[in-house]
């Protein structure tokens, strides 16, 4: 699963570089979600703008991300697509993450 | 006796194995899409099957990577029918899972990563049957795109249209 990563300040953006978080994809986008958080400091923000769909094996993987970056680092989400963002919404995952709409409404879009 | 699908149903056959179902998925929204259906019906629909066929998948053929799955969609004027034929093992106590809501309100390191999938399909149905006979599965959704679409899931004992 194809991965970018980029710390800005304090934020360490991660991009899904993926049309689909599946059962077929959910286990190598753990493993590479675990080495991209490895790399980097501060709160993740995952970028899932380029991800269409995501099933409940996606769902676990990203819910996963929290228990990898440990208690000191929040996991936030941006850019959720309409058919990812009604999985979050109907598991009420919506609760659990802080959602952003775009980018620029992040703290990354703040310090530029 | 004999389940068959409803006449104007059409049948898709996929491979139970992750990249067989992604492929299926694709050709069914196409096909969904092709009827007209909008981005977020299609979008309800595929997160529906997704989760249907990966429990097939992964519990009646035991994620051996192998097995057919044949998903019968028929679209009328209150939703979707959809019915699914697999050869695997019988769903547990013969009964499809209640599909409880996931329990978020644990320690954010005890969160479930998994148990989201029974709660989605029951959440987006309004209705649900299970019948085994011949050595295989038949399992009937409805998926209703008219008026509350997330209105809960019921069991029917007996299937009705």
């Amino acid at each position: 699963m194809d991965l970018s990563s980029s710390q800005h300040g304090a934020y360490h953006l991660i991009t899904v570089n993926a049309a689909r978080i599946d059962a077929a994809a959910a286990i190598a986008f753990k493993e590479a979600l675990r080495s991209a958080t490895s790399g980097g400091t501060g709160d993740v923000l995952l970028d899932l703008g380029q991800v269409a769909f995501i099933d409940s094996s996606g769902l676990g993987a990203i819910v996963s991300a929290i228990k990898m970056v440990g208690p000191d680092r929040r996991v936030e989400l941006a850019c959720l697509t309409p058919d990812v963002e009604k999985v979050f919404r109907l598991t009420r995952m919506n609760t659990i993450f802080r959602l952003h709409s775009d980018l620029s409404n992040t703290a990354l879009g703040q310090t530029g | 006796m004999t389940i068959a699908p409803a006449q104007s149903a059409k049948v898709f056959e996929l491979v139970a194995s992750p990249a067989g179902i992604r492929v299926g998925l694709i050709e069914i929204r196409m096909h969904l899409r092709e009827t007209g259906l909008s981005d977020c019906r299609c979008g309800t629909t595929e997160i529906v099957l997704a989760e249907a066929l990966n429990n097939i998948a992964e519990h009646a053929y035991e994620d051996c990577g192998v097995g057919d799955i044949a998903v019968a969609i028929t679209l009328d004027d209150v939703g979707i029918l959809i019915e699914f034929t697999d050869r695997g093992a019988p769903l547990p106590g013969l009964s499809p899972p209640a599909g409880n809501p996931p329990v978020l309100d644990a320690p954010s390191g005890d969160l479930p990563e998994g148990g989201y999938g029974w709660f989605l399909i029951r959440k987006l149905t309004t209705k649900l049957a299970y019948t085994r006979q011949n050595g295989q599965n038949f399992l009937r959704l409805r998926v209703n795109l008219r008026g509350a679409q997330h209105a809960p899931g019921r069991t029917f004992g007996a299937w009705s249209r």
